[in-house]
């Protein structure tokens, strides 16, 4: 179990995600509200569920606010937020994430 | 009871309002509302829709609030989705009997001699009630301003005018027509919008005298300043622009190199202010677009540039209903100016918020893909396999010319390719073709439920 703090990473433009990632414990507690949720809100949700395993985050609640963002933006969103959280500022992974 | 209405007051109509608030006083219900369209400014149909007041329209437009209680399918019988001329037509052909048409005028005398020109609340033009004063039992004109007798040129004629009623105010002028439409700077736009116009150019149809019309949208409106640099390289003029007038057709219509302006609607200031000068001719929605007259304007157009929310992969188009299933467009003249045209070219970015533009199938069809030529995205240019002139036209071009197929393809491995929406068995709206067919029925998102 990591010690995390509240973060956030993305902004609510159009074509962009807004990630926050709080301290919870008892497993990882995604909250989606999406412009494409009706065609994509599934695939987002694991998405941000496959990015935050990979990373090693477990126990948290993480909120999104997806403007119509492609995958790639949402994962780099859900990273930036994540390193944000365990207030990571060096050595991070540029270009070649962990989960890949 | 049908009773209708025009838009020419656009997002600042008071008229739309002001008349169904009476109506609903009065307590009077069941009634048909054919509008020539509906936006933001009426608003008041709502809870005479929630109320029975209202329980049909005829509309172009159908977006916003009125948008989303339709398609929650509020509206005791299927919205009727007409295109300017479909619109023409219906009332000419007597499929809808109009039996008070309420005309907002920007000026009138008092025998109902009324135009778009002057006043407080400046139109332009007021094409859309033509058929309106001529056909229906009782014509209603409302005004702000009395004018002394005769107010010619009168778009509509005392003659066919029963009251005229004299208000404070029929609109919100700086709502009516908004100020100069900025010339987009958005890199992508305007790389559509060169594409476009060198599609033009090459077409074989870019010749001295040649028409067009261009939509309001980033790119179609981008695409009048290529056009006078290929218009200039090629030593040519054109002969006339129509539309949905805005500032750049008036720029080139100022500079000469358009002859001649065609104004069905006036978008802009500066356009309100070009259909006073001599040359900008008012055409009404019959003349613009009725399939079924004899001389309707959009059969003698060479191009028209049109957008779209979503291209399927056989061109056909959806102007009318969002990807999640909610009415949210118009289709306007598209449907008659794609019908009518020599080239008609559709320019809209191939992803807009994660949502496919170039997909499998169109939510619904606006406009059938045989009267699609061109598709110009950001990501390359499909020509419909109809056209093998244009495709042989194009060959020893740098147009970027990918198929349909290919678009669709990149789109989903972008985007991913997104799951159907899925609707409940209630149709909700109509979409008739300009010549009265039904082209397809919009039925009720399941997410509304």
């Amino acid at each position: 179990m990591q010690t995390i703090k509240q973060a956030v990473a993305g902004t609510v433009e159009s074509s962009d995600a807004q990630v926050m990632i709080l301290p919870q414990a008892g497993g990882l507690k995604i909250t989606l509200d999406s412009s494409v949720y009706d065609q994509y809100g599934q695939h987002i949700i694991a998405l941000i569920i496959e990015t935050a395993q990979a990373l090693g985050l477990d126990d948290a609640l993480i909120k999104v606010v997806d403007k119509g963002a492609l995958d790639c933006t949402i994962k780099a969103r859900v990273e930036t937020a994540y390193y944000r959280a365990i207030g990571q500022t060096t050595n991070l992974p540029w270009g070649c994430s962990k989960w890949q | 009871m049908t009773i209708s209405f025009h838009h020419h007051l656009r997002d600042g109509d008071y008229v739309v309002n002001m008349v169904m608030k009476e109506i609903h006083k009065l307590g009077i219900k069941d009634l048909t509302v054919c509008a020539s369209s509906l936006g933001k400014a009426h608003d008041y149909l709502v809870p005479c829709i929630e109320d029975g007041t209202v329980t049909g329209i005829s509309t172009s437009g159908i977006r916003d609030e009125i948008g989303e209680v339709v398609s929650k399918g509020k509206l005791k019988h299927p919205a009727v989705i007409r295109s300017h001329g479909g619109r023409a037509r219906a009332i000419e052909d007597g499929t809808i009997k109009i039996d008070v048409a309420f005309i907002g005028a920007s000026t009138s005398d008092v025998y109902g001699n009324a135009s778009g020109k002057g006043g407080k609340s400046d139109t332009g033009v007021l094409s859309y009630a033509d058929g309106d004063a001529k056909y229906a039992n009782r014509v209603v004109v409302i005004t702000d301003t009395i004018v002394a007798s005769p107010n010619f040129p009168a778009s509509i004629e005392g003659v066919d005018v029963d009251y005229v009623v004299k208000v404070d105010s029929i609109g919100d002028p700086a709502k009516i027509a908004t100020g100069a439409l900025r010339l987009t700077k958005d890199t992508r736009e305007l790389n559509m919008a060169r594409e476009v116009a060198k599609c033009m150019y090459h077409s074989g149809y870019f010749k001295d005298g040649f028409s067009f019309q261009t939509g309001a949208g980033g790119s179609s409106l981008a695409t009048t300043v290529f056009l006078k640099d290929y218009m200039q390289q090629a030593d040519i003029k054109c002969g006339w622009a129509m539309g949905g007038v805005t500032e750049p057709i008036v720029d080139l219509f100022k500079a000469g190199f358009v002859n001649k302006v065609l104004d069905d609607q006036s978008f802009d200031l500066a356009a309100v202010a070009s259909a006073h000068q001599p040359g900008h001719f008012e055409i009404s929605a019959s003349q613009y677009a009725n399939p079924f007259n004899k001389g309707a304007f959009v059969n003698q157009l060479n191009f028209v540039i049109l957008g779209a929310l979503e291209v399927d992969t056989d061109f056909n188009v959806n102007v009318v209903q969002g990807s999640n299933g909610v009415l949210r467009g118009a289709p306007g003249g598209h449907p008659d100016t794609a019908a009518g045209a020599d080239v008609t070219i559709i320019v809209a970015p191939l992803i807009r918020s994660r949502m496919p533009t170039v997909r499998d199938r169109v939510t619904s069809i606006t406009t059938p893909g045989e009267s699609v030529d061109i598709i110009v995205t950001d990501y390359g240019v499909a020509v419909n396999p109809n056209r093998q002139d244009l495709l042989a036209a194009f060959k020893d071009t740098t147009i970027p010319l990918k198929t349909i197929e290919e678009l669709r393809d990149l789109a989903y491995q972008y985007a991913g390719k997104p799951a159907p929406v899925e609707f409940d068995d209630q149709v909700v709206a109509l979409v008739e073709y300009r010549d009265g067919t039904i082209i397809d029925t919009i039925r009720k998102p399941k997410h509304l439920n």
